[in-house]
């Protein structure tokens, strides 16, 4: 969360007379990112939102609420309204009132998902997108994905559509294992 | 009863009427569900339609935020009647066989893809994220459709009649993806003029179809209404499926 460090420290220089509500308004809103971005993805959950992307940014409204924002992956991924309740439950908890807001811009790619969050869903048995790579799958170029198990890039892909709607059915051709391949987007 | 009519500003008329498309269609793809021919398949159609809806969903609070009377995605989806409903007539055609259901997808997804890499661009922020992500989920449909289709008409005899039965059926819906948008939301670069987009549809068809051995069929006489609120039979039928818990049990949630 460098980038929020960055924006906060800014944010608290600003404050005029002000200086110690604003630090504790900074302070709040770290919070809220750090706790908001432990929350798991309910389809995937050795991923966290902040694995993933999708948790966008945070602050404190006029109302002294946080407003926390994220933004859905896939256009009909159903585990957005899991995840914003799980975001306020988690928040309410640590005494911090919140509210979710869903953002679509900048839209989402696979490209922001985080080096740790791509080894975490490998570990997990499903190939983790290819960074960078989205325009070559969209195009239906040739992609090669690694087996989660074995490692081996000898592969097949069975289907473009998968158990959800982020992922594809592919299979392994050396160890014969079928397997999930997080698809770009 | 609670159906609800919309004052139907330009803009407002543009975004539902490409949420009712993508509603009508999602709810079409969807009645696969445990039908398909493969299990691959229903994931496939099933995804899809998850696609669709997801889109339908984005465009529906942002027609609401657009009328600004405080109403819902829900309420756009669940309390209109099918003479307000905006969608072209060819998305609220029955599934029929396979091939039938493959070529609607392949038809409307080879212009529906240009539309959202051109509105990438618009000068309304919000249709231009809905697009952003839109455009990448529609080339996954496209090409899937076009793959299948390519397998139907260059398949087996039988599978390649009906895939050029299907598309004799359904080519008079196709005129009407075309209709002139409203021209003051395409001078402000809000919309794309959907005449722009047909050069692309034309060669995506010609591509496909040879490869397919198909027949593209003649250009006749084009059925529309959709836009206006004039609708085929089967809308009425599908709505009443999809509006009845709304409509006997108003405001129910789970």
């Amino acid at each position: 969360m460098t980038r929020a460090t960055g924006s906060l420290s800014r944010e608290a220089g600003e404050g005029r007379g002000g200086a110690p509500a604003a630090l504790a308004a900074a302070r709040l809103r770290a919070d809220a990112l750090r706790i908001a971005g432990e929350v798991a993805d309910p389809e995937i959950p050795v991923l966290s939102i902040a694995d993933l992307g999708v948790l966008r940014d945070a602050r404190v409204a006029e109302d002294g609420q946080v407003e926390v924002d994220i933004t859905p992956t896939y256009s009909g991924c159903p585990a957005m309204n899991m995840i914003a309740v799980n975001i306020e439950t988690a928040l309410d908890a640590a005494g911090i009132p919140a509210r979710v807001k869903l953002v679509l811009s900048p839209a989402w790619t696979t490209d922001w998902m985080t080096q740790a969050g791509r080894d975490k869903l490998r570990d997990y048995g499903i190939a983790p997108p290819a960074p960078k790579a989205s325009r070559r799958a969209l195009f239906g170029m040739d992609e090669e994905v690694a087996c989660p198990r074995c490692g081996s890039t000898e592969t097949e892909k069975l289907s473009e559509f998968g158990s959800t709607a982020c992922k594809a059915l592919w299979r392994c051709t050396a160890c014969k294992e079928p397997f999930d391949y997080f698809k770009c987007l | 009863m609670t159906t609800i009519t919309l004052a139907e500003t330009p803009l407002l008329h543009a975004v539902l009427a490409r949420a009712d498309d993508a509603l009508v269609h999602a709810h079409r793809l969807s009645e696969w569900v445990g039908h398909a021919p493969m299990l691959e398949e229903d994931l496939a159609l099933g995804n899809v339609a998850l696609d669709l809806l997801g889109q339908a969903r984005s465009l529906y609070t942002y027609a609401a935020e657009v009328e600004g009377k405080g109403r819902t995605e829900d309420d756009l989806a669940y309390l209109r009647d099918a003479p307000s409903f905006r969608n072209l007539l060819l998305l609220e055609q029955p599934n029929g066989d396979f091939a039938q259901t493959i070529v609607r997808l392949f038809l409307h997804s080879a212009v529906l893809h240009p539309f959202w890499r051109t509105a990438m661009g618009s000068s309304d922020a919000t249709l231009a994220a809905i697009a952003a992500k839109a455009e990448k989920e529609v080339a996954y449909h496209l090409r899937h459709s076009a793959e299948w289709l390519i397998r139907l008409g260059d398949g087996t005899e039988e599978s390649h009649r009906r895939a050029q039965e299907a598309l004799d059926r359904l080519w008079r819906f196709t005129g009407e993806m075309f209709a002139p948008e409203d021209a003051d939301l395409v001078a402000r670069g809000v919309l794309p003029d959907p005449a722009s987009l047909r050069p692309e549809w034309d060669a995506t068809v010609a591509r496909v179809l040879a490869e397919a051995t198909l027949d593209r069929p003649k250009d006749g006489w084009m059925q529309q209404g959709g836009r206006r609120g004039v609708h085929t039979e089967p809308l009425g039928h599908m709505l009443a499926v999809m509006q009845h818990l709304q409509r006997a049990y108003p405001g129910a949630t789970w």
